[in-house]
């Protein structure tokens, strides 16, 4: 092999690569935040009194988990303006992100809930507690326990997957990479780097999720570092 | 050249799912192989070995399959490997799938009960005998649902390959849709398409995963 790897021109544009974190940064965020609201109310209605709800939810799920994230963008934004909703791709790409992960936390959310064994809350009817109290003094912590993991799983999935909304145009870090690498021509550098700092956000993200689950339930060993693939 | 949506370009599209499944089927033949590898140095004797192991499997699992498979595709040319770039993509999928597949497996070793192992050395098995004939069909019993899960993960990745240049279905979406400018009707069309690949899949993991429950 006589090819020699040259990394300072892309350390010399490492502020546009910054520049480009920000903006999947805000983005994760964004959609994280809007994805665990969708799955709690996702969860809600999936326990609806009306069957038309719970099939509606249901179908929502089913569609989401079994088509791809890029499929999904694509018609988001390129589809959805065909009906008269035109879309700019910063929102277009929140909505589709937010469509997407909230059907996988709807499920998340709703396994943990149903994980709580139901002499849980029986017990609590038998105290005469109310609805309310039954539901937050003796559910839900056992179930956040439950199902923090998969969901900081799914969220490592969230970021990693928003490198897609740079096929919108979104200057997120995959598009100022992309850039880079058309200024240089130094390709496998510019990846390398980028994925280095991609691994480098989600061990942090996963460091904290591990943090913010020690403290919460108190266990004296750690979460497990693995990334639970669900299959249902 | 714009021309109105005809047959013809249903046919492109079921071309395209037909380079999506064989995408898929050779990914997954190699991310079973290599996943198999990777559990084997993650359950070595020595902990040097576990450690690089336990490396590559959380670095992988932090990377974005879109870097990780241009990276592949970059890669491959400078070490001389000029391949087209549905093999570069391939072999970029199998590595990515055998992150997770090993740590899937992984995770059905460590599920069989602590008294099967004990058993089986009370029983004055050695240790190979142990693992082949105790745990290891027990551990693939279990560890059959995911695997049939993550499968719809990695079919439903391969459509990031249509970035790489890879044509499969997802690009001929964009082919058609943009010749046609029927980009609601063809990304409607193209989900369904990739929800019938998949939902079966995902029924079907369902229904082992169940049937597992009640057996045990």
């Amino acid at each position: 092999m006589t090819y020699t790897f040259r990394f300072a021109p892309v350390f010399n544009r490492f502020d546009q690569l910054m520049d480009g974190l920000v903006v999947t940064l805000w983005v994760s965020l964004a959609v994280i935040f809007l994805g665990l609201i969708v799955g709690i109310v996702g969860a809600l209605a999936m326990r609806s009194r009306f069957s038309l709800v719970r099939g509606l939810m249901q179908s929502y799920v089913e569609l989401i988990r079994n088509t791809p994230l890029l499929a999904q963008l694509f018609f988001i934004y390129f589809g959805l303006p065909s009906l008269g909703i035109k879309l700019d791709s910063f929102v277009a790409a929140v909505i589709a992100l937010t469509v997407n992960l909230g059907a996988y936390t709807t499920e998340i959310v709703r396994g943990g809930i149903d994980s709580v064994p139901a002499g849980q809350a029986e017990a609590g009817i038998a105290l005469g507690l109310r609805r309310l109290q039954i539901f937050f003094l003796i559910i839900l912590k056992p179930a956040v326990k439950t199902m923090f993991p998969a969901l900081a799983s799914q969220c490592t999935l969230l970021i990693l997957g928003t490198s897609l909304i740079s096929q919108l145009g979104i200057p997120d870090l995959f598009r100022a990479a992309s850039q880079i690498d058309l200024d240089t021509y130094l390709s496998f550098e510019v990846y390398l780097v980028m994925c280095a700092i991609y691994v480098t956000v989600v061990l942090l993200f996963r460091g904290a999720c591990a943090v913010i689950y020690r403290l919460i339930f108190a266990e004296r060993e750690p979460t497990p570092l693995t990334l639970i693939v669900s299959p249902s | 050249m714009t021309h109105p949506l005809a047959f013809h370009d249903f046919v492109v599209l079921l071309v395209g799912l037909e380079w999506t499944i064989l995408l898929s089927a050779a990914a997954f033949l190699g991310s079973v192989i290599l996943g198999l590898v990777v559990l084997a140095l993650r359950r070595s004797r020595y902990a040097v070995v576990r450690m690089l192991a336990f490396v590559f499997i959380h670095v992988l699992q932090g990377t974005p399959l879109l870097g990780l498979l241009l990276l592949m595709f970059f890669g491959l040319a400078l070490f001389g490997y000029d391949v087209a770039a549905w093999v570069a993509a391939t072999i970029g999928l199998s590595v990515y799938g055998s992150a997770f597949l090993s740590d899937i497996w992984d995770g059905a070793v460590r599920a069989v009960p602590k008294g099967q192992w004990e058993a089986s050395r009370a029983l004055g098995l050695s240790s190979g005998l142990r693992f082949r004939l105790v745990i290891l069909p027990q551990a693939f019993t279990i560890s059959i649902p995911p695997t049939v899960g993550f499968l719809v993960q990695l079919l439903k990745n391969t459509s990031v390959a249509s970035i790489t240049g890879v044509v499969e279905l997802s690009r001929d979406a964009q082919i058609v849709s943009s010749s046609t400018f029927e980009f609601f009707r063809v990304y409607a069309a193209v989900c369904g398409l990739y929800f019938l690949l998949c939902y079966p899949l995902t029924w079907y993991s369902r229904r082992l995963e169940t049937s597992l429950k009640k057996a045990r």
